[in-house]
């Protein structure tokens, strides 16, 4: 037994020269994609939050660290958030721009679960046809198909003109520019990104369990909401993410689709960095709304984390 | 009595003793008949296995009974009650299944409970329901874990708990332990008998380990191609095999096949290539008529020697059959050996001997010239 476990020098040396090699392996492969963000994301976020606390005489930013007198001197300005946390506009576009993006993961989510749900049933022959479907928007510019609901929704667009036609009301309905084609657009952009997710964690789904399910008593909407629901939670959660947090930041449909009732921050953003010019009150707004997503979702992210480790250190 | 009369005298319990009753349940997928016209009667407290290859339709007639198919005609009725065309979540039937289908996002105690939540138990009967259940199946330290985190034979337990907790009229089991390893299951076989013995729950399995089936089940059913071939207890399936396929598939099996020569009343002699079968039991047939004779690799006795008269003498009674062969592969596994006998005629004879002493002196090896012989009662006679 001792004389046949041990392990002869050479080839551990060998296994501990692979083990190193795939380690490295491992490293590049993740190291690249991080490079890449930390170049492209994480710098130039870095630019912004030095942007929103810098000092500026009109013109030009003051340097940050100046030596005057032989000692340091540190140029920082709170201001601009002092202003973002006093000014009752801010806040509510916050607030507005949360809300559209809520209540847009909402209907996707509605919308999105039993499309799906029935995609993941359908016959297997069938699914690469209707996930090319749901994937056909993407083949045009999301612009084009923004400005496309602009022609339907318009007083005088598609929709209007045919229920005028046809009598069922007597003046256009005013759809433009209010808080239903904003929504309308956000819904319809985003869905895909809802469905695909949703579709990906379905489709994986033990119909046995829900077999199961019946064989136990339950009905077939009780084995839905006990078995089928709580096992694509992390198909929901996903979705969701994939749609809630662009929309926060949607710029596009709310400038084309959105009216001046519908607040969102994106809007704020593009009027701050290109009508004021203000450089650093746009960056700090930026920085706000990507602590509002990035916050929460660290939070939640930890807990998920925490619960798979407490089922894990149970065994 | 001939096989054939056997297999019928149990298809035909009276109705009166019959929990479960099958009558010519049909399923058709398209124009294949997966179940053809099965008829069938279960005791109460009974374990009855159904035992075929992949596709014989034992699935199909196991999901019947649990409402995930519909019959396509015939009936089920249990304890007078016909619940053909009720749905699963109506019958007072449930199944353990295959690999388990455990909820993977609810504790082991919540996977209990599901079925108990369903009919509205109040919650502290659930909670001593579930308790017993734990306990019965020795799980009590697991009540909180999630399914991922108990091994495969933890799983199971898991799964017969979930099955058993609402007192199911019927437990139906579908391939119960498949998923284990081998050590593991024929342990578990004694502790699920054990269980459901104590529970006094009736039961149907379904299985295509024949192992399984007989250690478990008081009754089996040979399925091939949608029907029964045969229904009978363990013993009766394997030392009387009613047709060819039967005696085949359950254990190992040597097929001669021959035509009847001599017909007696108390014996018939079965003429081979290889040797003439003397057969100590009348059967039901013709003169000159095809048959096959099956005769099981333990009954047989090898010796270098040729038998003396006084063996000959006191087997005689019984009918002796003797044939001359030379080994050609020996299978040493331990408890027992088997050999392979090539006869004159180029036919393998299979011959299994229980190793019941350590040192064999007379231990048979390659290419010895040995004498194969067998009691005319061992013989079994196939018309089918």
């Amino acid at each position: 037994m001792s004389s046949v476990s041990l392990p002869t020098p050479q080839p551990a040396q060998s296994a501990s020269r692979r083990s190193w090699l795939d380690a490295l392996g491992a490293r590049t492969v993740i190291g690249i994609p991080f490079l890449w963000l930390a170049l492209l994301f994480l710098v130039p976020f870095l630019i912004v939050v030095k942007i929103s606390i810098s000092e500026s005489d009109g013109i030009h930013f003051k340097e940050m660290f100046v030596f005057t007198d032989g000692h340091l001197q540190w140029n920082v300005k709170w201001g601009n958030y002092a202003f973002l946390a006093s000014d009752a506009l801010y806040i509510r576009t916050y607030l507005s721009s949360i809300y559209y993006a809520g209540v847009t993961t909402i209907i996707c989510l509605l919308i999105g679960y039993p499309f799906a749900y029935f995609m993941a049933r359908s016959p297997a022959t069938w699914r690469p046809a209707l996930l090319m479907m749901v994937m056909l928007p993407f083949w045009t510019s999301l612009l084009l198909r923004v400005y496309a609901w602009k022609g339907l929704l318009a007083s005088n667009g598609v929709i209007n003109d045919l229920l005028l036609a046809i009598g069922v009301i007597s003046e256009p309905l005013k759809m433009m520019n209010t808080s239903f084609s904003l929504l309308i657009g956000m819904v319809y952009a985003y869905l895909p990104f809802m469905i695909l997710p949703l579709y990906a964690n379905l489709v994986k789904l033990d119909l046995r369990l829900l077999e199961a399910a019946a064989d136990l008593g339950a009905k077939p909407l009780t084995a839905f909401w006990k078995v089928t629901i709580p096992l694509s939670k992390a198909g929901i959660v996903a979705g969701a993410m994939l749609v809630f947090i662009p929309c926060v930041g949607e710029f596009v449909i709310p400038e084309l689709l959105g009216g001046p009732s519908t607040l969102m921050i994106g809007r704020v953003l593009w009027d701050e960095f290109f009508s004021n010019n203000d450089w650093a009150m746009a960056s700090a707004v930026a920085v706000v709304m990507v602590l509002l997503i990035i916050i929460p979702l660290a939070i939640f992210n930890k807990s998920q984390t925490e619960n798979a480790a407490r089922e894990k250190g149970r065994i | 009595m001939t096989n054939a009369a056997v297999a019928v005298q149990h298809q035909s319990v009276k109705a009166d003793d019959s929990f479960l009753t099958i009558r010519k349940l049909t399923k058709k997928f398209g124009d294949v008949a997966a179940v053809d016209a099965v008829s069938l009667n279960i005791r109460k407290g009974e374990i009855f296995a159904m035992l075929g290859a992949s596709g014989c339709g034992k699935s199909t007639l196991l999901r019947m009974l649990a409402g995930f198919e519909i019959p396509s005609s015939g009936a089920i009725v249990l304890e007078g009650q016909d619940i053909t065309s009720l749905p699963p979540y109506e019958r007072p039937i449930n199944m353990m299944f295959q690999s388990y289908a455990l909820f993977p996002h609810l504790t082991v105690e919540q996977n209990i409970a599901f079925g108990l939540e369903r009919d509205g138990m109040p919650k502290g009967d659930i909670t001593t329901r579930v308790t017993e259940m734990l306990e019965l199946t020795q799980l009590k330290q697991f009540a909180k874990r999630k399914p991922h985190q108990l091994s495969g034979g933890q799983q199971q337990r898991v799964a017969l708990a979930r099955s058993l907790a609402k007192r199911p009229k019927l437990l139906l089991l579908d391939e119960p332990l498949g998923a284990l390893d081998k050590k593991l299951r024929e342990q578990t076989q004694i502790e699920l008998v054990n269980i459901i013995d104590k529970v006094g729950v009736t039961c149907v399995m379904v299985t295509h380990d024949q192992e399984e089936a007989m250690t478990m089940a008081s009754r089996i059913a040979v399925m091939k191609s949608g029907g029964f071939l045969q229904v009978g207890p363990p013993r009766e399936i394997y030392e009387t095999p009613a047709t060819k396929y039967v005696a085949d598939f359950i254990g190992n099996v040597n097929l001669f096949k021959g035509t009847l020569s001599v017909d007696e009343p108390d014996h018939v002699v079965i003429q081979t290539p290889e040797c003439q079968h003397f057969v100590s039991h009348g059967i039901t047939g013709t003169l000159g008529m095809d048959v096959h004779v099956a005769l099981r690799p333990e009954k047989i006795s090898l010796q270098k020697k040729a038998p003396t008269p006084q063996e000959r003498e006191s087997a005689r009674e019984d009918g002796f059959n003797c044939v001359q062969g030379i080994v050609k592969n020996v299978s040493y596994l331990g408890s027992y050996t088997t050999y392979h006998v090539k006869l004159s005629t180029g036919t393998t004879l299979k011959v299994m001997n229980t190793n019941d002493a350590r040192h064999d002196d007379h231990r048979l090896d390659w290419d010895d010239s040995v004498y194969a012989w067998w009691d005319g009662s061992d013989v079994v006679v196939l018309t089918q």
